[in-house]
């Protein structure tokens, strides 16, 4: 990173130091004066805040490992010995369980914004990339450790999402054998899932750096779009910035800390406090709330996809769910090339502006028919909606927002552009009349 | 943003005002007042704490009732000094029970009397036992009932008064009782309580809502037992993160007082 003379602090003990090894120089230059656009918005605390969840599911991680068990006959007893005999066990183990929730409420969170203000787009589509990398081994992540205290809904939820892998065309079932280490979810499964439960996350603290690194490279986005044209529209990460992040991270933990308190189950599932039973299925198996919309998207695909009047086959409804709920996410690796509008921001997006919400509102519509029954219905008046139909319209909006924005791009005209970042914000001429020309081009 | 807001707002609680339509086998149970606010309820009672005598009248129900078939396998005898017993009542509560231990050192097992450190003794010797002695399905360890159903201690009360003669038109299988909590309404087990079935040391009447009461409390305090000091440092934590942000935030207006 820093290369040539470093600069001199006023310790000699640092001195000494950062001339053999430059990290006070680095930690200067990246946390330090690092140049930040000066108008983020709340939204911008929540990368700081879904570091600081990892490092809680890290730590807190690590420490229920040495007291677990991963053997069928045993685990879900040394995950209770946890809860009742381990000092502090409790409260380990209910930070853990609902730090996975507060994790992903993190990353959604910091996910929208990134759709919301373009921060996918030009030059940050690796940037972009790296995130959806992360976001991928965190649902791995979280759905092994689900399978962890072996209670009825770890087990279920784990044979009913292995086995979606047997929809793959001539490697499914191997690809299956090879997760399960046997011929059903047994204890080579409980095993290896441990093993990569507690060797993904180190990964993901890798993938996290890079990250971070890319971030560094190319700055960050900001709530206008516009890229920072000069030192009026930046201001050092600290001290302005550490301590807005601090502030909403102890915010945001606060809320984490009321749910670990008073509400510790309010994210989990009762069957799970049964033992896992092969012989016995529970009447409704779903999956943590984080995986319920792309689960809905899954169950959504209830039709063969095949050739019109010929009768053949092409794609069977369930390798069509397994594509449509893996395509749900695969989708935002090719995002930034989707988007063909110059400008970033929705504020300034008439369309995309309606686009995204009608996004926003599919997902949590989604989340809330992956957590129904398969053949629940809505009743209004004396009209019977099936949810599935719900949940095939809200899959066809998820995906539409997506595939709609080459067009979108063509067709929308943006709204006038800021000339720069501190214009707005100083409040020296708000309407910057002829800056809409070239809004994206770097200063 | 503020638009953006107004439309989230207003989708979620579109989503929400249509969940109650949805057709739904699932039952709710007649909410109770609990001292401890709810082990399954979430922000109910944030001070609560269990209630003592409840708690010990609930184990004197579990002990002469539940546990001539109902394990309890994740509780020891001395996990009872939470209920309010000393060491001596312990002792002797631990000793009613005959302990098989062993192999000792010629290899044989031997029965000795129970101590504190035992296990709750289960009433079968395994599951199959179990399940051979109550016509094919063992009868469910009630250590975490209270967080392994739906509605929680509520659930437990429902179920305990809830045996009824079935409605015309229903047909109970032999072996089944009808019962209006249970889901099917079809279940094996045969209405444990009646009033007046334990006779409580405290001069409390033993009807049966309030045996279910108390065993519901004691259940509730199994399952989860460690939810005072929850409870209490709860209250800590959260006094601290809040004034912490407090601070935090008028550091943030400091610093940023001049870019405003």
């Amino acid at each position: 990173m820093a290369h040539g003379p470093s600069s001199s602090f006023k310790n000699p003990v640092v001195n000494w130091l950062d001339q053999r090894l430059p990290i006070f120089t680095m930690i200067q230059k990246e946390y330090g004066v690092f140049p930040t656009p000066r108008n983020f918005n709340y939204f911008w605390n929540f990368g700081a805040i879904a570091m600081i969840m990892l490092v809680t599911m890290i730590v807190s991680g690590i420490v229920l490992a040495m007291h677990y068990t991963p053997n069928t006959n045993l685990a879900f007893n040394s995950v209770e010995r946890i809860m009742r005999d381990v000092n502090f066990g409790w409260l380990i183990r209910y930070i853990h369980m609902n730090g996975a929730s507060f994790f992903f409420i993190a990353v959604y969170i910091h996910i929208f914004r990134g759709l919301y203000y373009g921060s996918y787009k030009k030059p940050r589509e690796l940037l972009w990339i790296i995130g959806v990398v992360i976001f991928l081994l965190m649902m791995a992540t979280a759905f092994m450790g689900y399978v962890l205290p072996w209670g009825q809904m770890s087990f279920w939820g784990a044979t009913v999402i292995t086995n979606l892998f047997s929809a793959l065309p001539l490697v499914g079932q191997d690809i299956v054998t090879l997760l399960w280490g046997g011929f059903s979810v047994d204890n080579p499964t409980l095993n290896r899932f441990f093993a990569l439960h507690y060797l993904l996350p180190f990964v993901i603290a890798a993938v996290v750096f890079l990250h971070v690194a890319a971030l560094h490279v190319t700055g960050s986005n900001n709530p206008l779009g516009v890229e920072p044209k000069g030192p009026q529209d930046t201001l050092p990460f600290h001290p302005y910035y550490t301590v807005k992040d601090s502030f909403g991270t102890v915010v945001y933990l606060a809320i984490f800390a009321a749910f670990v308190f008073y509400a510790p189950n309010f994210f989990g599932e009762p069957d799970n406090y049964i033992q896992a039973n092969p012989m016995v299925t529970p009447p409704h198996i779903v999956p943590e709330w984080y995986f319920l919309p792309y689960y809905a998207i899954l169950r959504s695909i209830t039709f063969d996809i095949s050739i019109p009047f010929t009768g053949l086959k092409l794609i069977e409804a369930k390798l069509g769910g397994v594509i449509a709920m893996f395509g749900s996410i695969a989708i935002l690796f090719i995002l930034p090339w989707l988007d063909t509008s110059p400008v970033r921001s929705a504020r300034f997006r008439p369309i995309f502006k309606k686009g995204i919400l009608a996004f926003l509102v599919a997902f949590f519509l989604l989340m809330y028919v992956g957590a129904q029954t398969a053949d629940a219905a809505w009743h209004l008046g004396g009209l019977e909606i099936p949810l599935v139909y719900v949940g095939q319209f809200a899959t066809l909006v998820y995906f539409g927002f997506f595939l709609s924005l080459p067009f979108v791009g063509l067709i929308e005209k943006p709204l006038p552009l800021p000339a720069s970042i501190a214009k707005p914000v100083l409040g020296g001429g708000a309407s910057a009349a002829g800056a809409t020309a070239k809004p994206m081009e770097k200063a | 943003m503020r638009r953006l807001r107004s439309l989230i707002l207003a989708g979620l609680v579109a989503v929400a005002a249509a969940a109650p339509a949805v057709a739904s086998e699932e039952m709710e149970y007649p909410k109770n007042e609990w001292s401890h606010g709810g082990v399954t309820r979430g922000f109910s009672n944030i001070f609560g704490t269990f209630d003592r005598k409840a708690l010990q009248r609930g184990f004197q129900v579990y002990k002469e009732v539940c546990s001539a078939c109902h394990s309890m396998n994740l509780l020891s005898y001395r996990n009872l000094a939470a209920l309010g017993y000393n060491e001596a009542e312990i002792t002797a509560i631990a000793a009613g029970y005959d302990m098989t231990d062993g192999p000792n050192d010629e290899g044989e097992m031997f029965t000795r009397k129970g101590v504190p450190a035992d296990h709750f003794k289960a009433p079968f010797p395994n599951e199959k036992a179990a399940a051979a002695a109550n016509g094919g399905k063992a009868p469910p360890d009630l250590s975490l009932i209270v967080k392994a159903r739906k509605g929680g201690e509520d659930y437990i009360v429902a179920l305990l008064t809830g045996f009824e003669p079935a409605p015309a038109g229903f047909t109970v299988p032999s072996g089944g009782n009808y019962n209006k909590a249970f889901p099917g309404h079809v279940i094996a087990m045969p209405p444990p309580l009646s009033d007046g079935g334990v006779t409580f040391a405290d001069g409390t009447k033993a009807t049966v809502e309030q045996q279910a009461k108390d065993v519901a409390t004691f259940l509730a305090w199994a399952a989860e037992p460690n939810l005072e000091a929850r409870h209490q440092m709860g209250l800590k934590v959260m006094i601290f993160l809040i004034v912490l942000a407090g601070i935090l935030y008028a550091a943030k207006r400091a610093v940023w007082a001049d870019q405003h």
